[in-house]
């Protein structure tokens, strides 16, 4: 029955090639639309660390001794961010500081270039299971011992020398030599999770939490050693003493993550985080000490609002457009099927069934649907290398992902077949005897 | 007349209930996302006509990064004079930012000593003497510092410095007050001795500066804590040339420094650069206003065709019985016009229910109600533009069509 329906279908199209052109088109410029912002809001609003994020958390201690009891700060000052990672509560932890760091490659010819650099604690790379290509990250020992060595991201080693194994070779960053101790494979988390920061300071204009992650990770020990005077605060509450130089000042410029496998040692974490802010505003160190935040990885992401205001309102758009497409697909189809009205009647006349004509018709809208998705697919793919040529920082990685290569078709098909459906339901109530009438 | 022949239009329309009310409801979703859409489209280009005041055409900034901050003092002599040297070079300053380059000294600033009235956060524009003229600053009231306040920085800026301020700051800080002689509080105190017609921060439309001109101009000493960023004056027409041999001079003059390719630019070039991503959301936006009003338009002349070929029959009975064309012609014309009326007066409140939405979640002013005026002439034309083929085929319908079979 369906092969017949499908012939039927075929042979209607071809008599009327204009108009089943419109419709096909029509479907196919406004999946390519919606798909196209659709793929690029599941890559920017997808989970970075599938499998793991669940038990990843963000504490935030209200550490301002000046506290309005408003939001915490999205990071921590020196101090307490260090005591809550050397306490080791959590199953792991690890510090986050970024600065920018002059590097020299002392073996090579490269001129020196200043690159942004992350400092962080040896746990980094076993929580956020950093993969890597050459040696590993460092131990906690190192951290404890401040030694000189970093890892470097496969972009810099490409850069510098050429992909080889680098471990063991040396790099100068701020006139100080640090001995490579890994070198990271290819890896691009979306957004870069664990800088995620002020994104509802940022009015939407969060494109840059989509950047690559840094070129070069030291410990945090030893970086506070080699970039002294380069630190750059997230706020301070009143003047740092010495600019660029953090530890003791009243300022929060570092963040703290840590990984909880459990939802006890969740609970008893946050017991931890406010018995460690009433204690320390018992010292009198801070206002408020039961102003804490613990948000999950993903929570976080969501506070921050991370996909950029301009994606959501393209998604908008593009599906505003899909639904006018719609509106078109559905009077044209209208217009097509009851011009056969003589034809219906004569059919339901020799005995098909309100039934058989309603799937015949839904069936021709389907098979419009399958050819518009197929010019969908191809505007996606023609939208999505315009977007890769966007300036924005998350154009390298915008691709289209096998889910998502389905959801073109289910979507097109979908949307064809909804379009059918009152147009099919009309020719299917034509009364038989009333065309017959007219013949 | 007219009103003669809208009484059959609204009575056959009756009969193709559905397919109008499509129709209508395709248009009043055209017309809710064409006036959101362009006003969305004005918004960017309003923010890329920012006036930053100064003048953009003459500037150029050089930008040095890793170099010890000890020896910031002789980097910046050495630097200025290798700047001062290059032939076209008009003023070589020191300053912290230029417009359209990075934020470099932003912070939350109050209008008491005892911070209890904050005044917002605004950006801090150090700069060495000589600035305001390289720059290009025009003053409205006040003066400018004397060459004896550029005092040396601190940790953030001079102690208790005298500043000049825009004049958006001063009507911000000071609704109808004279702001001269006025003081305001971050850290330091700062004095207002001068008013600035214009003065945009770094990073416009960034940030929360709720005004992309809360700029304060603050006169500084060149030493440890300021360095780094030169600001460069030459003839327009000689710029570009000016900014090459510049970059070579101060990879010569500070070869331990790291030249910022990125911000060591023209400003006009940094402002191209910084309005990029607009750029390309408005050229989006715009498309999609194309593509919308293409759309509507094809749906237009489909159903309509259809109708017309649909009714071929009783055309023919209507100009058999004494209808000209013109009478065809005008009826086809008067259904779509009442169509689109329908669809624009439901797409009004469909526009401000969007709108209303959009300011909820992205922070927007109010769609202006001269849109919606603007938006439904443009559907009324684009409609009679889209029916008028299908009707001029149905005004040629010549009456003996009645006597032949449908």
């Amino acid at each position: 029955m369906l092969g017949y329906y499908l012939e039927l279908a075929l042979r209607h199209m071809r008599r009327n090639p204009m108009l089943t052109g419109l419709m096909a088109l029509a479907i196919a410029v406004g999946i390519g639309a919606s798909m196209t912002t659709l793929t690029v809001m599941h890559l920017l609003a997808g989970d970075p660390l599938p499998g793991r994020s669940q038990h990843l958390y963000y504490p935030q201690i209200d550490v301002s001794p000046e506290s309005k009891g408003r939001e915490p700060y999205d990071v921590l000052d020196y101090r307490t961010a260090v005591d809550l990672w050397s306490s080791r509560k959590a199953d792991r932890q690890a510090l986050i500081v970024n600065s920018p760091v002059k590097l020299e490659a002392p073996e090579t010819t490269l001129p020196p270039l200043m690159l942004p650099m992350l400092s962080t604690t040896a746990d980094f790379f076993p929580m956020f299971d950093v993969p890597f290509r050459y040696g590993r990250g460092w131990s906690a020992d190192d951290d404890e011992a401040r030694s000189r060595v970093a890892v470097i991201s496969s972009d810099l080693n490409e850069k510098i020398f050429a992909g080889a194994n680098s471990v063991g070779r040396t790099l100068r960053l701020r006139g100080k030599d640090v001995r490579i101790v890994g070198v990271l494979a290819p890896w691009r988390p979306s957004p870069l999770f664990y800088n995620v920061r002020g994104g509802r300071f940022s009015n939407g204009d969060t494109a840059d939490f989509y950047s690559k992650p840094e070129d070069v990770i030291t410990p945090l020990s030893s970086a506070l050693e080699i970039n002294d005077g380069n630190f750059q605060q997230f706020t301070c509450w009143s003047m740092p003493p010495t600019p660029g130089h953090l530890q003791n000042s009243p300022c929060v410029w570092v963040a703290l993550w840590v990984q909880l496998d459990s939802a006890e040692k969740v609970t008893a974490y946050r017991r931890y985080l406010d018995d460690y802010a009433a204690q320390q505003q018992a010292l009198g160190r801070i206002k408020l000490g039961n102003n804490n935040r613990m948000r999950s990885l993903m929570e976080w992401l969501d506070f921050n609002g991370v996909v950029p205001n301009d994606v959501k309102l393209q998604t908008l758009l593009a599906f505003a457009f899909l639904v006018i497409c719609l509106c078109n697909v559905v009077g044209l189809l209208l217009a097509k099927f009851l011009r056969r009205g003589g034809e219906i009647g004569l059919r339901r006349a020799l005995g098909a069934t309100r039934r058989t004509v309603f799937a015949q018709y839904l069936v021709e809208a389907g098979v419009i649907g399958v050819v518009g998705g197929v010019g969908g697919l191809l505007l996606t793919l023609l939208g999505l290398a315009l977007v890769r040529r966007q300036p924005v920082p998350y154009a390298d990685f915008i691709h289209l992902d096998v889910s998502m290569f389905l959801t073109t078709f289910a979507l097109s098909v979908g949307v064809s077949l909804l379009a059918g459906l009152l147009p099919a339901l009309r020719a299917s109530l034509v009364e038989p005897a009333l065309q017959l009438k007219v013949i | 007349m007219t009103m003669v022949q809208v009484q059959p239009v609204l009575a056959a329309l009756r009969k193709h209930r559905i397919a109008t009310v499509l129709i209508a409801l395709e248009i009043a979703l055209a017309c809710a996302v064409l006036c959101n859409a362009c006003f969305l489209i004005m918004q960017r280009v309003q923010a890329m006509h920012i006036v930053s005041g100064v003048d953009e055409d003459a500037l150029g900034t050089i930008k040095l990064d890793g170099f010890d901050p000890q020896q910031a003092t002789d980097l910046n002599a050495r630097v200025l004079s290798a700047l001062r040297g290059i032939a076209g070079v008009r003023a070589a300053t020191v300053v912290n930012a230029v417009p359209f380059s990075q934020h470099a000294g932003r912070a939350g600033v109050f209008l008491d000593a005892d911070k209890a009235q904050f005044g917002g956060v605004v950006e801090f524009y150090l700069a060495s003497p000589g600035s305001a003229e390289a720059f290009g600053l025009h003053l409205v009231a006040g003066r400018f510092p004397a060459q004896e306040e550029y005092a040396r920085v601190g940790t953030f800026v001079p102690k208790d410095p005298p500043v000049v301020i825009t004049r958006a700051l001063a009507e911000h800080f000071w609704p109808g007050e004279n702001p001269l002689g006025k003081t305001f509080w971050s850290g330091d105190t700062f004095r207002v001795i001068g008013v600035l017609d214009h003065l945009a921060v770094p990073e416009p439309g960034g940030g929360e500066a709720k005004d992309p001109d809360w700029s304060v101009y603050v006169p500084a000493q060149p030493g440890p804590q300021f360095a780094g960023r030169y600001l460069i004056r030459a003839d327009p027409a000689d710029l570009p040339g000016v900014m090459a041999r510049a970059r070579q001079a101060v990879r010569k003059a500070a070869p331990e420094a790291v030249l910022d390719q990125v911000q060591s630019r023209t400003i006009p070039e940094l402002r191209h650069s910084y309005f990029l991503t607009s750029r390309v959301m408005a050229g989006l936006l715009a498309g999609v206003v194309v593509a919308l009003l293409g759309t509507t338009a094809l749906g237009i002349v489909g159903l309509a065709s259809f109708w017309v070929a649909q009714r071929r029959k009783q055309i023919g009975v209507r100009r058999a019985l004494g209808a000209t064309s013109g009478d065809i012609l005008r009826y086809f014309q008067i259904e779509n016009f009442l169509i689109v009326t329908i669809g624009i007066a439901l797409g009004m409140a469909l526009a401000f229910g969007i709108n209303a939405g959009l300011m909820k979640f992205y922070e927007l002013p109010r769609l202006p109600a001269w849109y919606l005026p603007v938006g439904a002439v443009t559907l009324w034309v684009l409609g009679q533009l889209a029916v008028l083929a299908p009707a001029l085929r149905a005004a040629a319908v010549p009456p003996v069509a009645a006597m032949r079979s449908a």
